[in-house]
């Protein structure tokens, strides 16, 4: 299927691209919406995520990145059980009670997520009710919001944007009169985000807010006169929910690698009118220690063939880096949801005779894949030992995720990530 | 509803892929949606399995629901079958597709599919994940056994005697290795080992169950209904005693050659255990009445018990398990320690008993792992739920004479050397032997900082509090004199908390308001050790 793709700004209004895109349904190796508790729990500080569901759901957490190094997580699982679906509990009642024996337990909570899950959607539990109902007793000492991670809804970082979107509504509010300010949207390592309010700051943006804040009652105020910038690309609704407040987004690429991070800030910066000079002169070491860092790790990848299985809708981005900047070949890059609008962008940079795919049947994939025999395979853990042993080499995408890859000073670390596994191969005599 | 933190269990299908991941040309088709794929990793990551779990998922998505999500499992189904050309199919649903009541067993019947096609009833909200694996089996060994002929009366005269091993899986804690113990140990006996199920086994190898003599049970949890009702279909006995440790593997032997009606002799001659001599040398007497609190599933935990007591003269001060189903077999083993059983799988209330109990070693799950970290106790692992550490590269059975050697080692590793805790009460300002030092070959004074950081209130480790002056009295609660405080810190940390709690409960029983070095060795002497 061809799907025409209009870059929003830079590229250009007249350019567009024909992708040849495989559309798949069948079965999946995907992580659901709840897997993203994991990195946002460690990011807003003081907040709780209570996800309601099954123990499959808290199997889950446990399982999918050995979260068990800390001592106590700020998330946990009310479990739903037989005498809560025969409706011998009022699982209302249930709710509050669990929930009043958490925040009992956790005095230092000022934020509680009540995170919905495929049983959850299923049987019509009404949390966004119960969030309404319980910050009223909680209140002002914490806020319960709600939204989805289920598995029938969200896939993986889809998880983040839900939560987002929840967010959006409680952030404080701006009006006309308030002067523009940047909202960089979208989890960041710390590390990241202090390094893109230097680079903002030495450009003369000093008004720079981030969603998600790091704690509670740090969040960002929004108004018509917020600029928006995507740090993360599957912010569907969170990015829906900032323009219902007024908020603009700016289009830019994503900032993976020397080009996407300069035509990231750059984005930001035209629209904060800053001059282009300064902006070089801002952006010119960042460029030069990327480059140089890149030009080691850019040798091992060089003409080496890709394959990305669909996963945090990292994908795309990915992709062009890994061409543009490293000089892999494409063979496929599958993503569950292609934004065309917020990837505008991204797509104008890849190769037109990239193939692309959109959503998942397993098995079919995973023929094209043995079938193309790459050189790297970018995979869930699910399928990464059973490729390996295939004597493919695989790069586990969910260390895409937690580790610190946007920015200039993380270009070089991003490419390592995918060189690594073939400099083991190489090295291994055994 | 239930709040939770960490599961022991995961939900009864995970259970029915350990079973199904076990096996060989079996399929399990699983209406599910696509999160619960994560289970793959399970095998794929923890266990380091080089092929993925045979399950498709059928992943139906929101939007399917108010369509035909029967009809996406029949598809689902017959697919799977085209591509895995297995000898049989599992057919269930998970959590989410429970609810919405597609009756993936029934569906599956009128696939016409030319192998069977098993239904599994697994009800997510009151079972879990040991139940679904017994269940499964269960089910396996009824659909598929049942149809044997039974046993040519004459023909047993003419071989060896014969038994089926039951109850390894995927995902065990160490059932590669202890089949492989097992099996060597029967042959000793001049038993075979007829099939091995549900690991390694196909369908066709469960359709012969009913050709063996007698069934040996491995893990209860997983084997025992399916041994039940084989001995009720083909009056084959089944073994009741679980080879872990010296004094079970000998009762094994024995229970094992009386069924097959062979000599014990020469096996229990030639039994290779380092475990009594070690125990026995006098280096080992400092494991004397070692406390020891132990957690687990039921059969490793009640085990673990014994081979405690027996083998090592540890004294059990406290027995539990999360296996609700085999609650009364940890009851009875409770009595002959004369301990509270603790029966839960909220990691939490464990986490709490081992704070009160303030044991010297920890046996149990990697959950008791994790606390034992936080409170700064050793431990060894003897049960599931398992981590990617539970597949050692060698061979490390639990089972059998050689499961035995395995246990000496892992459960004295983490203890401090007996010569090593002489040296720390003698020494306890010295530089290398002081009170916070962590067994010397666990390397490192990384531990110190280790429960500073994360050890719950009630016992903190008093580097936290020496500084400070002594605290004000509480309501009648006695304060320690500042002499009292500088000599409790020189008994080593691994009692240290005991020391304190017992000499405040002392002076509290005598209404003392100071607690003076007298004090301290006034209680030392009242509740002995």
């Amino acid at each position: 299927m061809t799907v025409p793709v209009q870059p929003s700004s830079s590229a250009g209004p007249e350019q567009t691209v024909d992708f040849n895109i495989i559309r798949e349904r069948g079965p999946h190796a995907v992580f659901c919406g709840l897997t993203s508790i994991i990195w946002l729990h460690r990011k807003i500080q003081d907040a709780f995520f209570l996800v309601v569901g099954s123990r499959t759901c808290a199997h889950l957490m446990q399982s999918a990145a050995g979260v068990m190094i800390f001592a106590e997580p700020r998330f946990g699982t009310a479990l739903i059980e037989e005498r809560d679906l025969a409706g011998l509990a009022d699982a209302n009642e249930e709710l509050d009670r669990v929930v009043a024996r958490l925040l009992e337990r956790r005095p230092d909570i000022r934020m509680l997520f009540l995170v919905g899950s495929c049983p959850s959607e299923v049987i019509k539990l009404d949390l966004e009710r119960a969030a309404s109902r319980l910050s009223q007793q909680h209140m002002p000492q914490v806020r319960v919001l709600n939204y989805t991670g289920s598995g029938i809804e969200t896939t993986f970082t889809q998880g983040e944007d839900t939560c987002l979107a929840a967010l959006v509504p409680e952030l404080p509010r701006e009006t006309d009169a308030d002067p523009a300010s940047l909202l960089v949207v979208g989890s960041l390592a710390d590390i990241v985000e202090d390094q893109f309010t230097r680079l903002f700051a030495e450009m003369g943006i000093h008004d720079v807010r981030y969603l998600p804040a790091r704690r509670s009652d740090q969040l960002p105020a929004v108004g018509p006169n917020t600029r928006y910038i995507l740090a993360q690309p599957f912010l569907n609704e969170a990015a829906r929910a900032l323009e219902g407040l007024g908020a603009t987004r700016l289009s830019a690429p994503f900032p993976l690698g020397v080009e996407g991070t300069t035509g990231w800030l750059r984005a930001a910066a035209d629209a904060f009118g800053v001059d282009p000079a300064l902006f070089d002169k801002v952006t010119a070491p960042g460029i030069e220690r990327a480059r140089r860092g890149l030009s080691h790790i850019a040798e091992e990848l060089k003409g080496k063939r890709i394959f990305l299985f669909p996963d945090s809708q990292l994908e795309i981005p990915l992709a062009r880096f890994l061409h543009r900047e490293a000089g892999m070949e494409l063979v496929e890059v599958g993503t569950p949801y292609l934004h065309r609008q917020h990837l505008a962008e991204e797509l104008a940079m890849l190769p037109k005779d990239t193939c692309l795919s959109e959503g998942q049947h397993l098995d079919k994939q995973l023929d094209r894949c043995r079938e193309a025999h790459p050189d790297v395979v970018v995979c869930g853990l699910g399928l990464a030992n059973p490729l390996e042993a295939e004597g493919m080499t695989t790069k586990w995408s969910i260390e895409l995720v937690f580790t610190p890859i946007q920015g200039y000073d993380q270009a070089a670390d991003l490419a390592e990530l995918f060189a690594r596994p073939l400099m083991r191969r190489a090295k291994l005599r055994v | 509803m239930q709040l939770t933190v960490w599961t022991y269990e995961g939900p009864p299908h995970v259970g029915a892929m350990r079973v199904a991941t076990g096996m060989e040309r079996l399929h399990y088709v699983l209406h599910a949606p696509q999160g619960d794929t994560y289970a793959d990793l399970l095998f794929t990551m923890i266990e380091r399995r080089n092929q993925r779990p045979p399950v498709t998922y059928t992943t139906f998505q929101a939007r399917d629901l108010g369509q035909d999500t029967a009809e996406l499992f029949r598809h689902t189904a017959i697919e799977a079958y085209e591509r895995f050309k297995p000898q049989a199919l599992l057919v269930g649903s998970s959590c989410t597709a429970e609810l919405i009541q597609d009756d993936p067993g029934g569906l599956s019947q009128t696939l016409g599919l030319p192998v069977p096609a098993i239904p599994l009833e697994l009800p997510s909200y009151s079972r879990k994940e040991n139940w679904g694996a017994s269940e499964t089996f269960y089910q396996l060994v009824r659909s598929l056994a049942g149809n044997a002929e039974a046993r040519p009366a004459d023909e047993a005269a003419s071989r060896r005697p014969r038994c089926n091993l039951l109850g390894p899986t995927a995902l065990g804690f160490r059932h590669r290795d202890d089949i492989q113990e097992i099996t060597q140990l029967l042959d000793s006996l001049g038993i075979d080992v007829h099939v091995t199920a549900p690991m390694g086994s196909t369908p066709a190898d469960i359709a012969r169950l009913g050709e063996a003599d007698f069934n040996v049970v491995l893990y209860p949890e997983i084997a025992q209904t399916a041994a039940k009702w084989l001995e009720r279909t083909f009056k084959q006995p089944y073994t009741r005693v679980i080879p872990i440790g010296v004094g079970a593997t000998r009762e094994f032997i024995q229970e094992v050659a009386g069924i097959a009606q062979v000599d014990p002799g020469p096996a229990l001659e030639n039994a290779q255990s380092r475990l009594p001599w070690y125990s026995r040398s006098v280096d080992s007497n400092y494991l004397t009445g070692k406390r020891v609190f132990i957690f687990g599933d039921a059969t490793h935990a009640v085990a673990a018990a014994r081979v405690a007591t027996e083998e090592f003269g540890f004294k059990v001060v406290g027995l539990g398990t999360y296996s609700r189903e085999f609650a009364r077999e940890v009851r009875e083993a409770a009595k002959l320690y004369d301990v509270t059983p603790l029966i839960t799988d909220d990691y939490l209330e464990v986490e709490a008993q081992v704070a009160e109990l303030q044991p010297e070693l920890v046996l149990g799950t990697q959950m008791e792992r994790h606390i034992s970290k936080r409170l700064g106790v050793g431990c060894a692992v003897i049960s599931a739920p398992v981590h990617v550490q539970d597949f050692p590269a060698r061979y490390a059975p639990q089972m059998g004479f050689g499961g035995a050697n395995v246990l000496f080692d892992t459960w004295v590793h983490p203890l401090m050397m007996g010569l090593e805790e002489h040296l720390l009460g003698m020494f306890r300002e010295d530089f290398e032997f002081h009170a916070e030092a962590a067994p010397s070959h666990l390397g490192g004074t990384g531990t110190t900082e280790r429960r500073v950081a994360a050890a719950p209130a009630e016992v903190q480790p008093e580097a936290v509090t020496t500084d400070a002056a002594p605290e004000p009295a509480q309501d009648g609660e006695p304060v320690w004199s500042a002499d009292a405080e500088k000599e409790l810190r020189k008994i080593p940390f691994f009692v240290r908390g005991k020391a304190r709690r017992n000499t405040e409960r002392f002076a509290k029983e005598k209404g003392l308001h100071e607690i003076s070095i007298d004090t301290l060795y006034d209680a030392k002497a009242h509740f002995g050790r």
